[in-house]
């Protein structure tokens, strides 16, 4: 009876380690499944034209041209994004870090922007379609720039807070005893010290705003030109994908895959960046 | 001159605090902004029609002004809760594995691999699932299982395409992972270790100790975990809409095409302004899902800082 118990909680142990041992099997080969996907069916579509030319007449019935807009398109789109998400962001973490410490308001703050990430983007989209229709806005790389923003400040306070806040204290009492107001020591002190941290925070949100697609679809339009101000549609590399695939014809759902290819590759190479980027300045962080 | 720049330089500090606090409640601010805009967009339609024939209507024909959201909203919660059978399962065993039983190389390769998987875009998840999940579903899947469980009508296929509730859900839950794994990963670290010790001191076996003392002790943490991963598989939108078929039917089967709230949104907003009450309409079911991953995610990120708390 003893013996048989013993045996049964043992055969237990050894079922439920397989599952997880095969759980976690799952999702790394899911992983790998997706790269893979891309990869076999972006590369043999993926030629030099399609990095360096703008769609030409006939483009989607699968005539030449390539995603030059749509690349250049998705550069500026995230990258307005992340310089205003920026500029809103570094305020509100010296805030909640340097003034609101501990404090009550600083609990709310911290919910709604942990609120904020998860609203997803059609949402956001739609609200900026709103605002756009009463301020009489047509879908541009302005209204993109900004809705993508807005979409990236949690992202990026919520990445920043963590890292400044692992900064020792030890590190503000020092400056503080020096004289140094909390502003001083939160900009030559404190934001110096959590540098690496931010730049991955910049990265991880610049990631974030080339790959949204729901947001862009509202705000951005597309167009087959390259962008050319502010005020005028911009095409994007998620919408590139997505349109491309609408279309009936498989050359151009070929080129679909390719563009998918370059997504893939460009999300990838801001994540590796930001691992050797922030391993980089880190050098210079007292420990 | 001394003293004045001092009290210069304290000012100064004193502007700070106050712009940045300004700053830092725009994203309060901002949400309820979202609210009140969508809600009043939304208003023409709300005073139209009664809430119940919006919410429960089975209908939808925009251009006879009947507006029925309710094979959306079931759509939505189809592909949602089958995205949550599939992904909680093998998301609690995989991060049990790796916070219980992993080695330190293990877990170093974790963070990365979740880090991507979070973020590849969804149109590329979209692309995945439709060369990969898609004839997946139509070929192998749904035949297979409608003949060996068809007598169940939710594994029932009439629908040759492969586009479908499982497809979307498939493809979901990869996309879910990256959230419940790190959110429950961190809730497992806050079980103190001694608790675990005393478990296993008393001859538990590995798999005892997780059943009858970790997972209790951060049951709260989990379940915060999973409201996440839940309310993100309920607002993603263009992978969804790429695979699912968006049919505007009430699913019965996992094998029916389904029709999303942002599948839905997506499609139709460039048309919404050429027809009566259809911008209302969609932004109606804006504010849906605003409104149900605004209470989700509340719920869940308190519940987290909770157990968090609990443990310190």
């Amino acid at each position: 009876m003893k013996k048989k118990r013993f045996a049964r909680r043992h055969i237990e142990e050894t079922i439920f380690k397989t599952l997880m041992l095969g759980s976690f099997l799952v999702v790394a080969g899911a992983l790998v499944f997706i790269l893979l996907t891309v990869v076999v069916k972006g590369l043999p579509a993926l030629t030099w034209e399609m990095l360096t030319q703008t769609p030409k007449g006939g483009f989607y019935l699968g005539k030449e041209g390539g995603i030059l807009n749509a690349i250049v398109g998705s550069i500026y789109l995230a990258t307005g994004a992340t310089i205003l998400a920026l500029i809103v962001s570094i305020p509100i973490v010296l805030y909640l870090t340097t003034y609101a410490h501990r404090s009550r308001w600083a609990g709310t703050m911290r919910l709604s922007l942990d609120v904020m990430w998860g609203i997803p983007s059609i949402v956001y989209g739609a609200f900026a379609f709103i605002i756009m229709l009463a301020i009489g806005m047509r879908a541009s790389l302005l209204a993109g720039i900004v809705v993508l923003g807005l979409i990236e400040i949690p992202i990026m306070v919520r990445a920043m807070d963590e890292v400044i806040r692992s900064v020792p204290h030890e590190l503000r009492e020092a400056s503080s005893s020096l004289g140094a107001t909390r502003l001083e020591t939160a900009l030559k002190v404190v934001l110096r010290q959590a540098l690496p941290g931010i730049v991955t925070a910049i990265l991880l949100a610049f990631g974030r705003g080339i790959g949204d697609a729901a947001a862009v679809l509202f705000t951005a339009g597309y167009t087959d030109r390259m962008p050319d101000g502010l005020l005028r549609p911009v095409a994007s590399l998620p919408l590139a994908v997505f349109f491309q695939l609408g279309t009936p014809y498989p050359e151009v759902q070929q080129r679909a895959y390719a563009s998918a290819l370059v997504l893939t590759i460009m999300v990838l190479l801001i994540s590796l960046g930001s691992r050797l980027l922030a391993r980089r300045l880190s050098r210079n962080v007292i420990k | 001159m001394t003293v004045r720049q001092s009290s210069r330089r304290r000012v100064q500090d004193r502007l700070a605090e106050r712009s940045f606090l300004i700053v830092a409640l725009l994203p309060i601010a901002l949400v309820v902004i979202m609210i009140v805009a969508l809600a009043l967009r939304s208003s023409p339609i709300v005073a139209a029609k009664p809430i119940g024939d919006l919410l429960f209507g089975q209908t939808w024909l925009p251009l006879q002004g009947q507006f029925g959201f309710a094979p959306f909203i079931l759509g939505t919660l189809w592909v949602t809760f089958t995205t949550m059978i599939i992904a909680v399962p093998i998301c609690l065993l995989c991060t049990l594995y790796l916070s219980e039983y992993a080695g330190r190389r293990l877990r170093g390769v974790m963070k990365p691999l979740l880090d991507i998987l979070a973020a590849i875009p969804s149109v590329i998840y979209g692309v995945w699932g439709l060369l990969a999940i898609v004839p997946f579903v139509q070929h192998g899947a749904a035949p297979v299982l409608n003949q060996l469980l068809g007598f169940l009508p939710i594994f029932h296929s009439d629908n040759p395409t492969g586009y479908s509730v499982l497809a979307a859900a498939l493809v979901l839950s990869v996309m879910v992972t990256p959230v419940i794994i790190a959110v429950t990963y961190e809730v497992l670290q806050t079980v103190p270790q001694g608790l675990r010790e005393a478990s296993l001191a008393v001859g538990a076996t590995r798999w005892q100790t997780i059943k009858h003392t970790v997972l209790p002790k951060a049951a709260p943490g989990v379940i915060a975990a999973i409201v996440l991963g839940f309310s993100r598989a309920f607002g993603e939108t263009i992978a969804v809409m790429m695979v699912v078929g968006n049919v505007a039917q009430t699913p019965t089967s996992v094998f029916d095409p389904a029709y999303p709230l942002p599948a839905l949104i997506a499609n139709n907003y460039g048309e919404m302004m050429s027809i009566p009450m259809y911008d209302a309409a969609l932004m109606g079911a804006a504010l849906i899902l605003l409104i149900v991953i605004l209470a989700f995610n509340l719920v869940a990120v308190l519940a987290l800082r909770q157990a968090v708390r609990r443990s310190v």
